[in-house]
């Protein structure tokens, strides 16, 4: 038999019909829905007369738009709260199943979804944001898609498909203290450029990869997307496994042993061939600091702001200017000497209960300084709010200085109040640096919550490692 | 939706690569549960001078007139020229309705993001990815005096510029046919229920987790 990638199985495993010309019609196991990239979506089905094919394999919450703090005087941007309002609504007319605002449960799609177990290993996942790739971590086949599309998957449990390439980035050997998921993807973007991986399924692997708890494979999968790849992936093993167990939306005993048996094929076989392979070694990344408004514009907290004078590309240089400009930054000048402003530790890429812990060993015992004007920590969900909670972690964040608040999207993309004035600089856990992205005019740097939370401690962007001996 | 019939219109050059669809439509219109009205914040950030917010009057707006859009020669321009991976990051659709929404119906580019070029076909308008060197010479065109007009013939895969060669462009066969006949894809899908419902049979013996 030929060897499989794990992205043949995952995609041979929900071809509902193929045609001659390579087009598929794909199953969808699951797909999570929030208020944003909806409404349109449940509009057309009602337009159409549609219910949806299987409202039950539908999960939604609202997070993009919803207040961190005060949440007992409900929304009060009014365009903001008729979207939340209108998902309410819709979840509630064609019966799926929503974690409100007000329910424990409610969070960030990308955290909820694991932490019920309504993501699990070979699912196809599919979501309206392109973040999707996150559940991945799982061993799913999970990407981003339009709300055309989330329209049809309500309708019709499909989307009209091509198989993509397939990429494999190892990376090899033991990361070195103080470098996280983040900073290896972060690096792995740097390789790859935010297009390097168009038309590709990146299949993480290598050492470092396995070493990763699932957490951190999610911060991995989660940014496969600012590499150009729409899904990103990591095979499962015995963590993947005990991730899922007695979680709400698990299998539960009576399938247990079935799944389990399933899930554990769900690696690419010896031999299996790759459109693309990439390696890294895991000794070679250091903690990682943006510099530009594209994510691949990064260099390690050791180095120091590109000069475009040395680029050859004159495209390339061009953009290295005006990324420059808009960051406000001075080529050459070393990124520890680079001040921030505001400090923000959450997303869908690092807001789980492990990034939480890994800021607060920082925050312990230190302020924020004095010049930093606001330093905000968001958890993913309410339950990693209450675990957060439970560890005494809140305590830790309020004494530094941070601000500990609801969860939600936040300041990613600062669809509520959560957001940059013209000009500030954030040390930011979020996944995209792109201009005006955290609030028009604002300069977003993407770190790892360790070297954010050093950066509010620092007042300036400072290499975790150094502080850590202090 | 639309069909996407044989038209000549006028190019706009964007001459920035990585072109992102938070630039494309910022957040703050996001918040809308509409498909249309995108049209007047597209690119809000930098075709005007001051902060947008959803339902402001954009007439009394500050206009950016660095900005390319706001050129007088690109009045009414129908085709987007852009550069590099065009289309990264977020996945939101509200970027093609903007796009759509203030009259583009095709864009050329080197390369487009995946989620962003899927998302464009679901709408009616047509990505057209060409070489590098061939986008260079349309942006030398396209920025002389007079606006480059370009005729675009889907059904025969042709670009003609006006006083220009033909420019033969790939697209694949699904998506042309649906953009020529208007055709979307629940419409398509529905057609083989018998298929979906054969997968889901024997879905549930193999993974009956996926069916509680």
């Amino acid at each position: 038999m030929t060897p499989k990638t794990l992205y043949d199985k995952l995609w041979e495993s929900h071809v509902v019909r193929e045609e001659a010309d390579g087009t598929a019609l794909l199953y969808i196991d699951r797909q999570l829905v929030h208020e944003v990239t909806s409404p349109q979506a449940f509009e057309g089905l009602r337009l159409a007369g549609r219910k949806p094919w299987r409202a039950e394999t539908n999960l939604a919450t609202p997070d993009h738009n919803v207040p961190t703090t005060g949440r007992d005087r409900g929304i009060t941007d009014p365009i903001a709260r008729t979207q939340v309002e209108t998902l309410d609504e819709n979840c509630a007319h064609f019966g799926i199943t929503e974690f409100k605002m007000d329910d424990l449960r409610q969070g960030i799609v990308h955290v909820v979804g694991p932490e019920q177990g309504a993501t699990l290993p070979g699912m196809t996942v599919v979501c309206g944001d392109s973040h999707t790739s996150t559940h991945g971590a799982l061993g799913a086949l999970a990407h981003g898609i339009g709300t055309s599309e989330v329209e049809q998957v309500l309708a019709t449990q499909c989307l009209i498909q091509r198989k993509s390439k397939t990429m494999l980035i190892q990376v090899e050997g033991k990361a070195g203290p103080g470098v996280t998921a983040k900073d290896i993807v972060l690096a792995i973007i740097g390789e790859t450029g935010t297009a390097g991986g168009t038309g590709y399924a990146i299949e993480f692997s290598g050492e470092a990869i396995r070493d990763l708890s699932i957490e951190g494979r999610m911060t991995v999968c989660n940014m496969a997307i600012e590499a150009g790849a729409r899904a990103g992936f990591v095979a499962v093993d015995d963590k993947t496994i005990d991730y899922v167990k007695g979680r709400p939306y698990a299998p539960g005993e009576a399938d247990w042993a079935k799944a389990v048996a399933w899930w554990q094929t769900l690696h690419s076989d010896e031999g299996a061939k790759f459109d693309r392979v990439l390696t890294l070694k895991a000794a070679d990344i250091q903690p990682q600091v943006t510099w530009g408004t594209s994510p691949e514009m990064v260099v390690p907290i050791t180095g120091r702001v590109p000069d475009p004078a040395q680029e050859a590309d004159p495209i390339k240089a061009d953009g290295m200017r005006r990324a420059l400009a808009y960051m406000g930054l001075t080529a050459n000048t070393p990124i520890s000497e680079i001040p921030v402003d505001k400090v923000f530790i959450g997303s869908c890429t690092n807001s789980r209960i492990e990034d939480l812990r890994a800021a607060a060993v920082v925050a312990k015992g230190r302020k924020v300084a004095a010049y930093v004007k606001q330093a905000l920590v968001v958890p993913g969900s309410g339950l990693v709010k209450q675990q957060a909670e439970a560890e005494g972690l809140d305590r830790i964040f309020i004494e530094a200085g941070f601000e500990w608040r609801e969860p939600g999207c936040s300041m990613c993309l600062a669809m509520n109040d959560d957001r940059l004035e013209p000009g500030e600089r954030c040390a930011s856990t979020s996944n995209r640096n792109f201009e005006g992205r955290q609030g028009q005019g604002g300069r977003t740097h993407l770190v790892s919550p360790a070297m954010a939370a050093a950066a509010a401690i620092a007042g300036r962007f400072v290499d975790v490692r150094e502080l850590s001996k202090r | 939706m639309q069909k996407f019939e044989t038209f000549t219109g006028i190019v706009c050059p964007l001459d920035r690569s990585n072109v992102d669809t938070d630039a494309i439509i910022p957040k703050q219109f996001l918040k809308s549960i509409k498909r249309s009205g995108f049209g007047p914040n597209l690119f809000d950030e930098w075709r005007y001078l001051d902060h947008g917010e959803p339902g402001m009057d954009n007439s009394n707006r500050l206009i950016n007139r660095d900005f390319v859009l706001n050129d007088p020669r690109y009045a009414g321009a129908s085709i987007l020229l852009a550069r590099e991976n065009f289309g990264c990051g977020s996945s939101r659709e509200h970027a093609p309705w903007a796009l759509l929404d203030y009259g583009f119906r095709v864009i050329i580019a080197p390369s487009f993001a995946d989620i962003f070029f899927n998302n464009c076909f679901k709408n009616g308008i047509l990505p057209i990815r060409l070489e590098e060197r061939i986008v260079d010479g349309l942006f030398a065109q396209a920025n002389g005096p007079d606006a480059l007009r370009i005729e675009v013939d889907l059904a025969s895969q042709q670009l003609r510029p006006e006083g220009g060669e033909g420019i033969g462009f790939e697209v694949d066969a699904f998506s042309k046919h649906c953009l020529l006949e208007g055709l979307d894809d629940i419409g398509l899908t529905l057609q083989h229920v018998a298929d979906i419902r054969a997968y889901e049979e024997r879905r549930r013996v193999e993974a009956p987790w996926l069916f509680h």
